[in-house]
């Protein structure tokens, strides 16, 4: 019997073939999925802010995206995932409310789907695919079996990228 | 004190001061709402809790229940912004009173500016006990609004509790008409603004 586990707000777990893990209304958060194809272990995590080292408070690990890709991978690793063949898929970063004031908070959905993208670039792990930013939320399930990131909003058709 | 003070270390008494807040600013949200429906709405007593991010789907009946937040910036004295958060249900029991007709399933233009107006008035009268108890000028910036998953929305809020600490600060207000409504206030100070209040009030 495969299962799926539930990975919560600053929050990531491993899986292995064939569970699955999935993260429920991504909003201005971003949902990383990492996986190494060959022995079929993914994992997920589900970050709020872009740098811990803006962040005199940053002990939270899986709450920002530097610190939070860095303890997926570890994790996968000791799993047995093999680092060179990761490969990552993301989803989330939205904007949730349109305000005429673009501060930075308000922008936060952009900028920590910047600063995922930076961290993966930096670990070269490549992303072979993503659906970001827009006005809505997404609830996100990952299957490290196919590496399918399957994607659902409200009242829009699930998506598989 | 100052910029070391978060919800992590926040005394006892710094947190019921927020509560007692949080109270009192729900209590005239809830007479402001009884106002403009014209109608007797009677409330609960407000639960306040702080929540771990990774229970804030607990709340409201799970990540992807649908449900309207109402957001606004706040400036003044103190910076921050609020959320009212409402089940979808609620919502639209609400609109519907308050336009005078049945709301279907799928909101118009029409309902999400009543909403967004539900929503003006009740943060504003949220807002305005504050600026009163604490003397302090609070001014909101025009509402934005989504109709999407809890969780999504929770976000937002979420993400500016996440640069102080690990936790959300949560006011629940269970309020009753002729049917029962869920309503959540979410009032996110700067720490400054923290600073501020608990100042003003003579606490810190």
């Amino acid at each position: 019997m495969s299962e799926i586990i539930k990975v919560g707000m600053a929050d990531l777990k491993v899986c292995k073939s064939p569970n699955g893990v999935t993260t429920l209304g991504l909003g201005s958060c971003v949902g990383i999925a990492i996986r190494d194809p060959s022995t079929k272990i993914g994992g997920l995590a589900h970050i709020m802010l872009p740098d811990s080292k803006a962040i005199r408070n940053n002990s939270n690990i899986p709450k920002f995206a530097d610190t939070g890709i860095e303890e997926l991978v570890k994790q996968m690793v000791a799993a047995g995932a093999g680092r060179s063949r990761l490969v990552a898929k993301i989803a989330g970063g939205a904007q949730m409310f349109a305000f005429q004031n673009k501060s930075d908070l308000v922008r936060v959905g952009e900028r920590n789907v910047m600063a995922v993208k930076k961290k993966l670039q930096e670990m070269k792990i490549p992303i072979l695919a993503e659906d970001t930013g827009k006005n809505y939320g997404r609830t996100v399930i990952f299957y490290p079996e196919t590496g399918d990131f399957v994607i659902r909003s409200v009242g829009k058709k699930d998506s598989v990228i | 004190m100052g910029k070391e003070l978060n919800l992590e270390t926040m005394t006892a008494e710094y947190v019921d001061v927020l509560k007692e807040l949080g109270n009192i600013g729900a209590g005239n949200a809830m007479t402001a709402l009884a106002q403009l429906l014209n109608c007797k709405v009677d409330m609960q007593v407000p639960q306040v809790r702080l929540l771990e991010f990774k229970d804030v789907g607990t709340i409201i009946g799970g990540e992807e229940q649908i449900v309207a937040g109402i957001y606004l910036a706040v400036e003044g004295d103190i910076t921050g912004s609020i959320m009212f958060l409402l089940a979808k249900d609620s919502a639209r029991y609400l609109v519907s009173k308050l336009m005078g007709m049945q709301v279907s399933e799928e909101f118009g233009e029409m309902e999400i500016s009543a909403l967004m107006e539900i929503g003006n008035i009740i943060t504003g009268a949220y807002l305005n006990s504050l600026a009163t108890i604490t003397n302090l000028k609070i001014y909101p910036s025009p509402p934005a609004i989504s109709l999407d998953m809890a969780g999504a929305i929770l976000s937002v809020p979420a993400i500016q509790f996440g640069t102080l600490g690990d936790k959300i600060l949560l006011i629940q207000s269970q309020f009753m008409d002729e049917i029962k409504l869920d309503g959540y206030f979410i009032m996110v100070p700067d720490i400054e603004s923290y600073t501020k209040i608990l100042t003003s009030l003579g606490v810190v």
